[in-house]
């Protein structure tokens, strides 16, 4: 049994830079890249590219990416897990493994699947209540489109286990992408885990996934502060980060050598709390994490020492995301300039309301903000004063309509082009055009564990 | 000396906010434990509610955490349903990190002037000395 193991943070989402992650292989000596390609909403985007051709489904950016690492991982043993498998792992194994063979590389692949549940959601008789606001699922079951678990390591290092170099999944928790290859590699209990000291080595290998879930943000990337960022070194050439775990579960938080971004206690402990509810119960497949001992060491030169994660038994449940359509939205933006630049751009408003109201087009809510003063920060950041607006050089408006009729969605940019020769004078910019889109509710409820199947296929190595 | 300052907790702290599903979290993390002090008796759940106030229509959570001078905040109902139906150009509510760094909080002069001059706890690889 090794007494540590190093791995890597691959991308953080779908279309992230894999650039970074050379270095992590070249210079990092890592053993393992691990790689979250599905953010919460992802799977929405998949299900799209699913309804055009079956055959997709997956995070295709799996396909160059590995295209670009897989000649650097071969020679130094490095192994791959990723989630790109999205809706469908075994579709991007084989996308993979063709790309791989047109260039006459031949790894072990290995495809987890099992977590599409949309099955069980679409079933009268069950009752799926939203996690957040308990309502059931009955009110949007019909208009229901993916609906996933998260799935834990114990697929994965069986995968491992079996020998596979690359790891395709589809949803599991992102920081199990990380936990499975540590469980497979320093012989830790998962399935078996029993006492506190198990719990609390699967609570360390955790914390260090989620730490190197999300690429740059784990080492300086996205740092939200006054007057320090800049102090974080060449972002342009941000090195990933990377984790050197220990049997007992102590990690240390790095990354390779000649790279930019910082690994230290500030950055490492904005990512710690990312997406975080509760501190004291952070609920994953393998292990319920309690934060609240957690010791972060700056030991200096990049290097974060990890210590104290507490671990206890997971619950009976599986997480599930479903995601159900929910309406339309078409988005215009356009500016306009001074004179009155603010007064042109209500008058604007006023004539979209006019149109949409005397052509009775249905709608549910026409959303105005005005990029440039408040889109960022809302109705936190007070607007100036109407004269002082009036004397800016350009006011931009963006208008959004959400309606339930797709027809509506459509027709909605077609609502504005006359006014450029008919309405206020000095506008510019107009884009819009075609931008309606559907809408997508998320649906995050549980699910027994019983319910849900996970498994491990082996691709055949066709060398 | 101990007059009374209402100031942004940018001079204090740095945050960075995430998102699920309908829900907005922040970190909030002070430099030093001077700070630390300052934050976890400031930034209440019913005060960040109230700075949030014109746009959120749930209500919010607020765990301390010590061991990192953290205060760790959640959000409820933040996000118009969730980022994929959510109309604003921030769906994701990337930006609201910095909207909670513009939060006033009370503090005395003395406590902002010790919180401003106790050093870090990290490492930074130029000038270690706090900001002012």
């Amino acid at each position: 049994m090794t007494q540590s193991i190093r791995i890597g943070s691959g991308l953080g989402f779908y279309g992230d830079n894999w650039e970074p992650v050379v270095a992590s292989i070249e210079r990092g000596d890592v053993q393992f890249i691990a790689s979250d390609h599905l953010a919460e909403l992802t799977l929405a985007i998949l299900q799209k590219d699913r309804q055009r051709d079956p055959s997709l489904g997956y995070a295709r950016d799996v396909v160059p990416m590995l295209l670009r690492l897989w000649p650097l991982m071969q020679p130094r043993g490095v192994r791959f897990v990723c989630n790109a498998g999205g809706l469908n792992p075994m579709g991007a194994a084989l996308a993979v493994q063709a790309a791989l063979q047109s260039k006459g590389w031949h790894p072990r692949i290995a495809v987890v699947s099992g977590d599409d549940v949309l099955d069980k959601l679409q079933d009268q008789q069950a009752r799926f209540d939203h996690m957040m606001s308990g309502t059931d699922v009955s009110n949007v079951r019909e208009h229901l489109v993916f609906g996933n678990a998260y799935l834990g390591a114990q697929p994965i290092v069986e995968a491992l286990d079996q020998g596979a170099d690359i790891v395709i999944t589809g949803r599991v928790a992102d920081a199990a992408l990380f936990l499975g290859p540590l469980v497979h590699g320093l012989g830790w209990r998962l399935g078996n885990a029993q006492t506190s000291e198990d719990f609390n080595k699967l609570a360390q290998g955790l914390t260090v996934g989620h730490l190197l879930e999300c690429s740059g943000q784990g080492s300086g990337g996205n740092f939200g502060d006054q007057a320090h960022w800049q102090s974080i070194p060449d972002l342009a050439h941000m090195g990933y980060p990377i984790a050197e775990v220990y049997a007992d579960g102590t990690a240390v938080l790095t990354k390779a050598p000649g790279t930019g971004g910082l690994v230290n206690f500030d950055t490492v402990r904005q990512q710690l709390l990312y997406e975080v509810h509760n501190p004291h119960a952070y609920f994953s497949p393998d292990v319920v994490l309690d934060m609240g001992h957690i010791q972060l060491t700056d030991e200096g030169d990049n290097r974060v020492r990890l210590i104290g994660a507490q671990g206890s038994a997971p619950t009976k449940q599986l997480k599930v995301v479903a995601g159900y359509k929910d309406g339309f939205k078409a988005d215009v933006t356009w500016g306009f300039s001074w004179p009155d630049a603010w007064d042109k751009v209500q008058a604007a408003e006023a004539i979209i309301r006019t149109q949409l109201q005397e052509r009775k087009i249905p709608f549910d809510e026409l959303f105005v903000e005005y990029p440039g003063l408040n889109s960022a920060h809302g109705a936190l950041a007070p607007l100036p004063s109407t004269a002082e607006l009036n004397e800016r050089n350009e006011i931009w408006v963006r208008m959004v309509l959400r309606t339930p009729s797709k027809v509506a969605a459509d027709g909605f940019g077609r609502l504005f082009p006359w006014i450029a020769l008919s309405g206020p004078a000095y506008t510019c910019g107009f884009q819009g055009m075609n931008s309606s889109s559907e809408l997508l509710g998320i649906w995050p409820t549980l699910i027994d564990r019983q319910l849900v199947n996970a498994h491990v296929d082996m691709l055949e190595v066709k060398a | 000396m101990n007059t009374t300052l209402r100031i942004p907790l940018v001079q204090l702290a740095h945050a960075r906010s995430g998102d699920k599903a309908d829900w907005v979290d922040f970190g909030l993390f002070a430099w030093n434990e001077a700070g630390y002090r300052l934050i976890e008796r400031e930034v209440t759940a019913a005060k960040v509610q109230a700075h949030f106030a014109p746009w959120l229509p749930g209500h919010v959570d607020a765990w301390p955490l010590p061991n990192i001078l953290a205060v760790k905040l959640v959000l409820h109902g933040a996000l118009q349903g969730g980022g994929a139906r959510n109309l604003r150009l921030d769906n994701l509510g990337k930006a609201m990190g910095a909207a909670l760094l513009r939060m006033e909080i009370e503090v005395s002069a003395e406590e902002l002037a010790q919180a401003q001059k106790s050093p870090r706890r990290g490492w930074w690889p130029e000038a270690t000395s706090p900001r002012t």
